[in-house]
């Protein structure tokens, strides 16, 4: 079996999100790599150890990612291949259920665990329960969580490029522009440590106080609802059921009290550890270190505490 | 131009749910069911749409048993104008829906579809592409900002990492976001008017739909329950364990 899997890039880099992807492509067969952009995402695609060929989409909407073009792109390479996989993330999740539909297959979302070439496991109702599903599709299409499989490497690689493009089709969408939030931090979704606030960071500028401690610890920095619809922070630092999902190895929660909706984005990762001055909120119960502090007082004491450590 | 907007009757966000211990799936008997949250923010939109001027009418449409006429008459009481209930006792996935709701669209002809991002029960993220994809028309997902000016519609997306605005052409389906609009309470008066508002019943064969699922569930369980943790007493405390039991800083 060969399978398709669609990589997402970013500043020419293939994201480690995606990387995992191909982790769990390889397990149900041969893997071939579909990307957009420039040649020089394609030569990174190219360099990903287990990717035996890469096709290239050269055509102007692919560009963008915009989901006419790719998904019609993905329904017509899909014949010669007996699944098509993607990181669930923002582009997977537009362009992957409407490819599936023109293929006339009922998609798999979030997939954690993949059982064999038909069966996987899958959360829902904001990962409160875990479905096993076997597909009776003749060809499968599914998204995977990245954190439940290990990234394969970005290097070792050595796979041949072939251009593509997508079928001759009316344009019905255009891009317009982009306006990217500004980080030097790692990525959301792909960070080995995560701190995030909540409401109880109180303010835009109060939440700038998780900075020195994620700056110290190489942490990406994330959010909970509260902080995001009160504005302290941009909506993709949002980690729930309806932002990202990280798993990482530490995760700090500060002044987030864990409401079901949060905790379905980070209720994976290996270590958590939470800051909130209530005893009582539901992220204790979760949490393998609590601190029952108020977070103005406990933030400079923490970096304080890793100073003297050093 | 018409506006149709689908709608699922969902169990409220507030439940803990309980998977059953046969593993055959979620107990939702008796618990509290309301409509996704979601859906109401494309109700919202809609009606906001009706209210400049721009939308004639806005039309609600839900899938599933008798029962579902709850979050339709919910949405007629926050203004809707009419709905349509496709009566099935049939569990639905995304693409059964998206075919229905094709049937749908081809009969009642909208100049836009809206629907909600994603559904809080299967967490599936499906239907709206499914559905603009089978219409062919184009899409615009996880919309955090929609703007209709001559034909077309410009809407802002929240992508990994950002912001991204495309325009579509009209009709289209959008997909709504959490941050698109808070959507409006029903008022009483709106609620007893809403009960005299017109209901269409169909069934999913008059669309010539078959419902039968692709995916078979072969068993569902709660997810492995984390180890209770410890609380720490003091920050010296906190950053020690992470340094030494967990070695993670």
């Amino acid at each position: 079996m060969t399978v398709l899997v669609l990589l997402d890039h970013e500043a020419g880099a293939i994201r480690q999100a995606s990387r995992s992807a191909v982790t769990a492509a390889l397990t149900l067969g041969d893997v071939h790599a579909l990307v957009t952009g420039d040649a020089s995402v394609a030569a990174a695609a190219a360099k990903i150890p287990g990717v035996a060929q890469v096709l290239h989409a050269t055509d102007a909407g692919s560009a963008h990612d915009l989901a006419e073009p790719l998904a019609a792109l993905i329904a017509a390479l899909a014949g010669d291949y007996s699944h098509v996989v993607a990181a669930s993330g923002a582009t997977a999740k537009n362009v992957l259920p409407r490819a599936a539909a023109l293929l006339d297959v009922q998609p798999i979302p979030d997939v954690v665990s993949i059982l064999d070439a038909d069966s996987f496991v899958r959360p829902i109702y904001a990962g409160s329960a875990l479905a096993t599903v076997k597909s009776s599709d003749a060809k499968k299409v599914l998204t995977v969580r990245a954190a439940h499989f290990d990234p394969a490497p970005a290097e070792g690689g050595n796979a041949a490029v072939r251009d593509v493009t997508a079928p001759e089709a009316p344009v019905l969408s255009e891009f317009v522009s982009i306006e990217r939030s500004k980080s030097e931090r790692p990525e959301l979704d792909s960070a080995r440590i995560v701190v995030s606030g909540g409401r109880g960071m109180q303010n835009e500028e109060n939440f700038k106080l998780l900075n020195p401690l994620a700056d110290r610890l190489g942490a990406a920095i994330g959010a909970s609802r509260a902080a995001v619809d009160a504005g302290f922070v941009p909506n993709d630092y949002q980690v729930g059921q309806t932002g990202k999902i990280v798993a990482p190895e530490l995760y700090i929660a500060v002044g987030i009290s864990g409401a079901i909706q949060h905790l379905a984005g980070m209720k994976d990762s290996k270590v958590i550890v939470a800051i909130n001055k209530d005893p009582e909120a539901p992220i204790f119960q979760v949490a393998d270190y609590g601190l029952v502090a108020d977070l103005f007082e406990a933030l400079p004491q923490i970096e304080a505490a890793l100073d003297s450590a050093e | 131009m018409k506006v149709l907007v689908p709608v699922k009757r969902v169990v409220d966000h507030n439940v803990k749910i309980r998977v059953k211990s046969d593993g055959s799936g979620v107990d939702v008997a008796n618990v509290k069911m309301s409509m996704n949250p979601f859906d109401e923010i494309s109700v919202e939109e809609a009606l906001r749409l009706k209210e400049a001027g721009v939308a004639s009418e806005v039309i609600v449409v839900s899938i599933g048993p008798a029962k579902v006429e709850d979050v339709l008459r919910t949405a007629l009481a926050m203004g809707a104008d009419r709905a349509i209930l496709v009566e099935t006792e049939d569990k639905t996935e995304p693409l059964a829906v998206a075919k229905i709701l094709k049937g749908v669209a081809e009969a009642e002809r909208p100049g836009l579809i809206i629907a909600g991002k994603q559904a809080i029960d299967d967490d599936s993220n499906q239907t709206g592409q499914m559905l603009s994809a089978l219409l062919g028309w184009p899409q615009a997902t996880f919309a955090s900002k929609l703007e209709i000016a001559e034909g077309a519609a410009i809407v802002t997306r929240e992508v990994d990492g950002g912001l991204q605005v495309i325009g579509v052409t009209l009709p289209a389906v959008v997909t709504t976001d959490l941050r698109l609009n808070s959507p409006r309470y029903a008022s009483l008066p709106n609620i007893m008017k809403a009960k005299k508002k017109p209901l269409e019943r169909k069934t999913p064969a008059d669309f010539g739909v078959d419902t039968t699922p692709r995916l078979k569930v072969l068993k569902t369980e709660e997810p492995e329950v984390r180890k209770a943790g410890i609380k720490v007493k003091s920050v010296a405390e906190l950053v020690e364990k992470l340094k030494t039991h967990a070695g993670l800083i």
